[in-house]
């Protein structure tokens, strides 16, 4: 293992993330207080609870979940977008590093800014709502898994794009609708029955669900296929990545 | 030999074969220069070296490793400066410098990268912003990039396109101080004068072959030939007798002959030649004299390959 080398491309990631440190505290705190302004305040006075939680505080699972995805996505996508379209992948590809160590070094960063994001999200919430952390391993572990695992997939979107356009494209166009449609803002059970049944092939469904369920320890879903469901993406993302680099698709000519 | 390459053939997925089969072997030290026009294959040959592209075939290694089986202990001896200026522009001199050597593996050593920088005239500029540096200078900054990490054998791929007459003068003076240091490099260049001034060995590329390698000095030695054509009043059907010691070529379907003789030998044996056509009874119109330049050379070689 080359570590030094992982060092470099996590730190020189980071450093990025660090020259815009302002942008990437206050965005989340401002759309966070804005969404509970939105939702808590105008909306949640509305709805009295949801499955015995404050609507609230039911929101802020939902809406870490949002950003972090999110977040993670499309900082794990330029990450390595930007080297291929500037073209300094030369000395990514030249240099003696495997391709395990070069994905440790993006995703790595990629998920630490979004866990930096979901952490900044939860105490802005916190200081809006009293939230409850039934669960705080399996949080952590939601919370972790989410950043990676959407790191990884972002990194494989930016391994793909052929352009900005595209770079924007998976993210706006699958991911938001998927993630907005996967129960953040709502519990299953208020939708119609058949809607219901539609929405559990909604794979962020699952992932939003076992977060909540660390935090208030009701979900939608059973807790393990959650778990299973984070597990299982986690996996795939890196079966993909490991076929991307094993046949240099996209990336080594 | 520190680069070993064997019968390296790449063919790109559209069916373009841009390498047929190189094979090459660079000595430790050297300064070789690969010659060829656009398109010739150069960067592709460098990039299958540099791991950037998969050979298709064929073999290289660097000091013994393999580029493609033992690719770690292969790349961190090369350091390659590509041909484009491929920076990232919000960042300052110095970070893009030391992450190419955190990133080859090497502990960080600031002395290291204040002592590149300072022999490639950028330490006044380590903490600019790489958007702000002229063009030259941001080819200086690959060269300190691909140097931070100390490596035995540079590439340089076309270091001196586009770079002005003083910089390129720099550029030959920081090789020149680099092979001082035991630096394998190998330079692609389309300027012969380039490959003059600083190569000892010379190999001429185009369409995917290796043309020829020769020792610079050889190549000279090719560049003092010189011709002399004689143009007669009357032409001839053959070379007199007399005259059968000079191996004359007959020209212009017998209005000429011609001379071939070398200016660093101590006698060029024309005043003889000039005397003994004379005597042999044959009328002068005219005389006149070539000089085969490495560039006639290179030109030769260049329609050779693609006859």
């Amino acid at each position: 293992m080359n570590f030094t080398a992982v060092w470099a491309i996590y730190y020189s990631e980071m450093v990025r993330f660090f020259r815009t440190i302002a942008q990437s505290f206050i965005s989340p705190v401002i759309s966070t207080s804005l969404y509970f302004v939105v939702f808590g305040a105008a909306i949640g006075s509305r709805i009295d609870q949801v499955e015995g939680v404050s609507y609230g505080a039911f929101i802020v699972p939902g809406l870490i979940m949002l950003s972090v995805m999110t977040q993670a996505l499309s900082n794990a996508s330029f990450g390595i977008y930007f080297p291929k379209f500037i073209g300094t992948i030369y000395e990514l590809l030249s240099a003696p590093v495997s391709f395990f160590e070069i994905v440790l070094g993006f995703v790595g960063a990629a998920a630490t800014k979004a866990l930096f994001i979901g952490v900044v999200i939860l105490a802005t919430a916190s200081m809006f709502v009293d939230v409850p952390v039934t669960h705080p391993w399996a949080m952590i572990l939601f919370l972790v898994l989410t950043c990676v695992s959407f790191s990884l997939f972002g990194f494989i979107i930016g391994v793909w794009a052929g352009n900005f356009e595209q770079l924007q494209l998976i993210p706006l166009l699958v991911v938001t609708p998927l993630v907005f449609l996967g129960g953040s803002f709502y519990s299953i059970s208020m939708l119609p029955p058949i809607w219901q049944k539609i929405t559990l092939f909604n794979p962020v469904v699952y992932l939003i669900s076992g977060f909540r369920w660390s935090f208030f320890g009701t979900a939608d879903v059973p807790v393990g296929l959650s778990l299973l469901a984070i597990f299982g993406f986690t996996a795939l993302c890196m079966g993909i990545i490991w076929w991307i680099f094993k046949t240099g698709w996209r990336i080594r000519a | 030999m520190i680069v070993d390459i064997k019968d390296l053939r790449k063919t790109y997925k559209g069916g373009f074969e841009a390498l047929k089969g190189v094979s090459l072997g660079i000595k430790e030290g050297e300064i070789l220069a690969l010659l060829g026009p656009n398109g010739a294959g150069k960067t592709t040959l460098i990039s299958t070296i540099c791991g950037i592209t998969n050979p298709s075939a064929g073999s290289v290694s660097v000091g013994g490793h393999d580029v493609v089986k033992d690719y770690r202990a292969a790349r961190s001896m090369i350091g390659l400066v590509p041909q484009e200026i491929n920076l990232e522009p919000f960042n300052k001199v110095i970070d893009v410098v030391t992450y190419s050597r955190g990133l080859f593996g090497k502990k960080a050593n600031p002395a290291k990268i204040e002592e590149i920088l300072k022999q490639l005239s950028l330490w006044d500029k380590k903490d600019a912003r790489i958007m702000m540096l002229s063009g030259g200078m941001k080819r200086r900054v690959l060269i300190a990039k691909a140097l931070s990490h100390e490596p035995r054998v540079l590439f340089l791929d076309e270091p001196t396109a586009g770079v002005d007459v003083e910089l390129r003068k720099d550029m030959w003076e920081v090789v020149a101080k680099l092979k001082e240091q035991g630096v394998t490099i190998i330079l692609t260049t389309h300027y012969i004068e380039e490959a003059e001034a600083i190569a000892d060995r010379v190999g001429v590329i185009n369409g995917g072959e290796l043309l020829l390698v020769e020792e610079k000095a050889a190549l000279m030695q090719r560049l003092g030939q010189k011709t002399l054509q004689v143009d007669l009043q009357a032409p001839v059907e053959s070379v007199p007798e007399s005259l059968s010691a000079y191996n004359l070529e007959i020209a212009e379907g017998g209005n000429a002959l011609r001379y071939h003789y070398d200016t660093s030998g101590e006698s060029t044996g024309i005043t003889r030649l000039l005397g003994e056509i004379s005597a042999a009874g044959l009328q002068l119109k005219d005389i006149q004299t070539e000089q085969s330049s490495l560039e006639d050379i290179f030109v030769g070689l260049v329609k050779e390959g693609a006859a």
